[in-house]
């Protein structure tokens, strides 16, 4: 059995904080990027594109966020079953959000939902541990901005409607959202499970490397038919009409009822910011 | 795609020549609103007391991030409008000539701009872009909201583009949709 005391969680989380809000991913600058290319010269998608790019060396140089909006912070655990966890672990992911978004002057989002009362750190994060073998810590922190979570939806189809309801509920979801979440976006599905469990498992799909297909063939084919009819909506980026409306579609599937077909979409504006790494 | 400059605050004269798609760089004045600084809006207004935003003033939907030493203003790209779109009606009747955001507006927010004010769109999660074109950031009120409050906003060739014009022509509406 592997001891790993809390502080160590801590200072990951306050480091993936940071890293999260201040560099986009290379993978999310790459499609970017590609989607610039694909864009009429002189377009507002391909300026829109252009400001983003251009936005996002900036906050790279300055160690600044790339958007004003650093999010609820979600923060995912898994926990290798030889692995013991030394003292609160909540805690702990708590106190390296604080750190994270007073030191790095980030903005504190977070409030009590009826009196709007502002927490001041930015706390608490909202945590979702698992377990897996071996005897390694995996974190991974999603900061999630709100304009795309506004625009999460979920469904729950009956089972008639099958592969091509799926595909329905994925799309509309992403076209509804329009502007105002900020499209390009990566598009999460999770398919099956419970209306909870679906939600927690779209949250996951947003983990993924941009553009990396399912490895189910059948859930890649649902990804590449969901964002062909995405990107035929010519809603393009910050709904200025454009070719490239999502960077890509991740699907997740799970076990559901024989009464039921769940299908949750969490959408992820193009400020596609996670962190992780192994302890 | 045609640009050109405004400087703010703008005359209706000025608004008028401005069409849905002219990108514009903003030079002048904008003071800083969204969800908790609108709903104190309105009580104000209910109240028949003044608002910290001078009529034939301009409004940006933003909620910063803190500065950090040696800068002006933290990130502070757009957020989203249709969230302030419940408050936006009165805001016009009270002489608001120019809002900035980002994305769609109801019906109802279009009825009451047309001929009266237009709605600038800039780009939503460029934060660290837009604050580089801020030269001046003042509070003005509601300090206790912090990134909510009020700050009055001095910008320099700040983008943005026109989203709804004073003709009533809604950028997003002409935007090639085949709704899936």
């Amino acid at each position: 059995m592997r001891i790993l005391t809390v502080s160590a969680v801590e200072e990951s989380v306050r480091r993936l904080c940071l890293a999260a809000c201040c560099e986009l991913p290379a993978d999310v600058l790459a499609a970017l990027e590609a989607a610039k290319k694909a864009e009429v010269p002189g377009s507002a998608a391909a300026s829109v594109l252009d400001q983003l790019i251009e936005n996002q060396r900036l906050a790279r140089e300055r160690r600044r966020p790339v958007c004003q909006d650093t999010g609820l912070v979600l923060v995912f655990l898994d926990v290798g079953r030889e692995l013991f966890l030394q003292g609160d672990v909540e805690a702990a992911v708590n106190a390296g959000v604080r750190r994270a978004y007073t030191e790095g002057y980030l903005r504190k989002s977070i409030l009590s939902p009826l009196s709007r009362v502002n927490t001041g750190d930015n706390t608490p994060a909202v945590l979702h541990v698992r377990y897996v073998p071996g005897d390694r810590l995996h974190v991974s922190v999603l900061p999630k901005g709100f304009g795309s979570e506004n625009q999460s939806r979920l469904f729950m189809l009956t089972p008639a409607e099958g592969e091509e309801g799926v595909i329905r509920s994925i799309v509309s979801a992403a076209v509804e959202a329009g502007a105002s979440a900020c499209p390009p976006f990566v598009v999460g599905a999770g398919i099956g499970g419970t209306a909870d469990s679906a939600m927690l498992l779209a949250k996951r799909q947003l983990l993924r490397p941009v553009g990396a297909p399912a490895e189910d063939e059948t859930l890649a084919a649902v990804e590449r038919a969901a964002l062909t009819r995405i990107n035929a909506s010519g809603i393009g980026p910050m709904g200025l009409g454009g070719r490239t409306t999502a960077l890509a579609v991740h699907a997740g599937a799970e076990p559901t009822h024989i009464a039921g077909l769940p299908v949750a979409v969490s959408l992820q504006c193009h400020a596609c910011r996670r962190a992780g790494e192994v302890l | 795609m045609e640009e050109r400059t405004l400087s703010l605050p703008a005359s209706l004269d000025a608004l008028r020549s401005l069409r849905a798609g002219d990108v514009v760089r903003l030079s002048g004045v904008l003071y800083t609103a969204r969800d908790a600084a609108h709903a104190r809006f309105s009580r104000l207004l209910a109240a028949g007391e003044p608002l910290p935003v001078p009529k034939g003033g301009c409004i940006y939907y933003v909620g910063p991030c803190p500065a950090a030493p040696g800068e002006i203003i933290g990130p502070c790209g757009p957020t989203t409008s249709m969230r302030m779109d419940v408050f936006t009606p009165a805001l016009v009747d009270y002489g608001v000539t120019l809002f900035v955001g980002k994305g769609e507006r109801s019906k109802a927010v279009c009825d009451a701009l047309r001929g009266r004010a237009v709605y600038l769109a800039a780009t939503g999660g460029a934060g660290m872009l837009l604050a580089s074109r801020v030269t001046k950031c003042e509070l003005v009120a509601f300090a206790d909201l912090g990134s909510e409050a009020v700050y009055r906003l001095t910008v320099s060739g700040f983008p943005a583009i026109v989203a709804f014009d004073l003709a009533g022509t809604d950028l997003y509406a002409r935007t090639d949709r085949t709704d899936a």
